[in-house]
């Protein structure tokens, strides 16, 4: 694992200190909120609805088993005993209070973490694979290269007051699960004919209320000119990016707005000025990164262990089915714990949950944790072996709900319980479809199933890439949620189609119902997914299941 | 020709602590809904808004709130502002688990 430098230390105590002062002159009377809400933001400190809510970025999602146990004992000393894990691999703590800020950026630099640019027109944190470095599917590790970018990003003077926001994605593995098809940039690894290692560089993606998939604006960038090309990026939006109207400045605006062989000249042609001024010390400073990132030390010990209790023990079947996943390691297995209990708030742990995760890690997980943009948590180094002990512990700690990749897998944004943006609630949805599909008895019959739920139409839950993608609005004074179906956020990223007309609050679980009682009685077979349905079917069987036939013709 | 004004109350967050708090008659900030002061006069829904605007080291982000006359006092009228009387729906945490407490 990355350890700060000297240099990150002291940048990261200087700017506790900084915003330590800050803090006391905004309780003193000195600073006006108007002029401490920028820095508040810068970091990372929100007002919401009902108290402040502190982001804390998880670099490229990954977690020490020291560093979770701190985020358990901040939750413990001056939150309400959990956190939240975010879609964008963060940790938000819903309660605190300001006077006690400061002590908790001092508590997180004891552990090498911070809330810097989580908020704000900056480049924000950059998020990757949760399975880096661990995935059978996987090129090479992405977070060496996430890690470079987070050091190239930090306080970068160019870069601090963006037209908007900015969100890099990375992955090293053909198969995208950090959905970079959706962010400002993605970054996906990829060979050329020579069999070297590059990156296929996609741009202008985003979610929100104008969603968009990227558009690849470089098949294959070789790997050494990764910091060069992407500050050519930055530096043509920060140029032409509209500064006039918060809903036009994302760069999938400016890409749309100027086209994308113009964006590509002139990308390429910053690209050119900037390339040779890097002079070779980004990759002194990769190589030093990578080092740090090496592969842990992989035991060689039989896994009879594992099959035995796979046979023996239904439940841990259940689980090691739908929760684990191949390792490059075939010996090793990546262990995915579902925040996602049935009739939980998806991605909160509490603090026991986080000290239990940490000593999982520190015994049998190579001491590695990972956040994943889904809001679970994941081991990815656990030999087969310890699965049956990992298993037993998670049982007793509410943590062994075989739900990965089903229907209750959700994903959802704080919504209006807590956020000041939302405008409508997203948890208590999550929490209904989850604990109805368990009590029909049908989520495993329903197999693989990404729903994702927003609050509003800034998107954090990702509605527009669900399979089933729900968004909650106020329609005239009353929470309507808008149903959108086919959405997918993988490789082959697609955006949803809505269906209709919204549902009421207390409407919306039966209609996700008769969606998927509609896709069980329509399906080629169990192995015909409902996103495969959905694309052999088209939108009208689900139509009719939800509005009639009539009601169907009507919405069309 | 401009809409018909709807009665309203002032509310912001406290600066400390973040919590949802209501301007009453008296000036005092409470943390309880029914206890704001229900305006039904545009200008002086206006010089209460300043007044809240101007305890900068008692609250943020001071705004008026849609209400409605009730049996014990001013109740919201919309979700948005209901949800801010009581705390998240998911835990028993905020205003529904702090006001039960005998002090408040």
């Amino acid at each position: 694992m990355y350890s700060y430098s000297d240099f990150d230390e002291a940048f990261v105590r200087a700017r506790v200190a900084q915003f330590t002062h800050q803090v006391e002159r905004r309780l003193d009377g000195s600073l006006t909120e108007d002029e401490f809400r920028p820095l508040r933001l810068m970091n990372g400190l929100y007002l919401q609805l009902h108290a402040y809510m502190l982001r804390v970025a998880i670099p490229y999602g990954t977690l020490s088993p020291r560093q979770m146990r701190q985020l358990a004992f901040i939750a413990d000393t001056w939150d309400k005993g959990y956190g939240h894990f975010t879609t964008r691999q963060n940790i938000q703590f819903n309660w605190p209070k300001l006077p006690d800020v400061p002590a908790i950026l001092s508590a997180l630099a004891d552990v090498e973490m911070h809330a810097i640019q989580t908020s704000g027109n900056t480049v924000r944190n950059v998020t990757a694979d949760h399975f880096a470095g661990a995935a059978a599917d996987e090129i090479e590790d992405p977070r060496p290269y996430a890690e470079l970018l987070r050091q190239w990003s930090t306080d970068h003077p160019e870069f601090q007051f963006l037209p908007r926001k900015f969100k890099i994605a990375i992955t090293g593995a053909p198969h995208d699960r950090a959905v970079t098809k959706a962010h400002d940039i993605g970054l996906r690894m990829v060979k050329n004919a020579a069999g070297e290692t590059g990156f296929e560089v996609i741009v202008g993606g985003g979610l929100g209320r104008t969603p968009m998939i990227g558009m690849t604006v470089r098949d294959f960038l070789p790997v050494e000119d990764l910091l060069p090309y992407v500050e050519a990026v930055l530096s043509v939006y920060n140029t032409l990016g509209r500064r006039d109207n918060k809903y036009k400045a994302r760069i999938k605006i400016t890409l749309h707005e100027t086209g994308k062989e113009e964006i590509t000249r002139l990308v390429e042609e910053r690209f050119a000025e900037l390339r040779p001024l890097f002079g070779g010390n980004d990759q002194k400073l990769l190589a030093d990164i990578r080092e740090a990132f090496a592969p842990p030390a992989f035991r060689n010990a039989p896994t009879e262990a594992f099959d035995a209790f796979y046979k023996a023990d239904p439940v841990f079947r259940a689980w090691a089915d739908t929760n684990l996943a191949a390792h490059r390691n075939d010996q090793y297995a990546i262990v995915t714990i579902s925040t996602k209990a049935h009739g939980q708030t998806p991605g909160d742990a509490t603090s026991d949950q986080m000290r239990l995760i940490a000593d999982l890690a520190e015994a049998h997980g190579h001491g590695d944790i990972r956040i994943s943009h889904e809001q679970n948590v994941i081991l990815p180094h656990v030999h087969k072996s310890d699965l049956p002990a990992i298993h037993a512990q998670l049982l007793k700690a509410g943590l062994a709900t075989a739900n990965v990749g089903l229907v209750s897998d959700i994903i959802a944004c704080p919504g209006m319980d807590y956020c000041a943006l939302a405008t409508a609630r997203s948890i208590p949805i999550a929490q209904e479809i989850a604990t109805h599909f368990d009590a029909v008895k049908l989520e495993h019959e329903i197999g693989p199933l990404k729903i994702k739920i927003s609050g509003c139409i800034n998107a954090c839950g990702h509605h527009h890439v669900g399979h089933i993608g729900i968004l909650g609005l106020d329609r005239a004074g009353v929470e309507n949620y808008q149903i959108t179906l086919g959405g997918d956020g993988s490789e082959d990223a697609v955006i949803g189609e809505k269906t209709g007309p919204g549902f009421a609050y207390d409407e919306i679980v039966p209609a996700i119902d008769r969606i998927l009682r509609a896709y069980l009685d329509l399906r080629a077979g169990p192995e015909e997914t409902f996103l495969m349905a959905y694309r052999r079917v088209g939108m009208e069987p689900f139509k009719t299941a939800l509005y009639g036939a009539e009601g169907s013709r009507n919405a069309a | 020709m401009s809409r018909r004004f709807t009665p309203k109350v002032v509310t912001a967050n406290r600066l400390r602590e973040g919590d949802v708090v209501y301007l009453a008659a008296d000036d005092r900030w409470t943390p309880h809904h029914h206890e704001a002061e229900l305006i039904e006069d545009e200008a002086h829904a206006q010089m209460r808004l300043l007044h809240a605007s101007s305890q900068r080291l008692e609250v943020v982000g001071a705004y008026l709130a849609d209400a409605k006359a009730g049996a014990n006092g001013p109740e919201p009228t919309h979700f948005r502002e209901a949800f801010r009387t009581r705390g998240p729906s998911n835990y028993f945490h905020g205003k529904q688990a702090d006001l039960t407490s005998p002090r408040a």
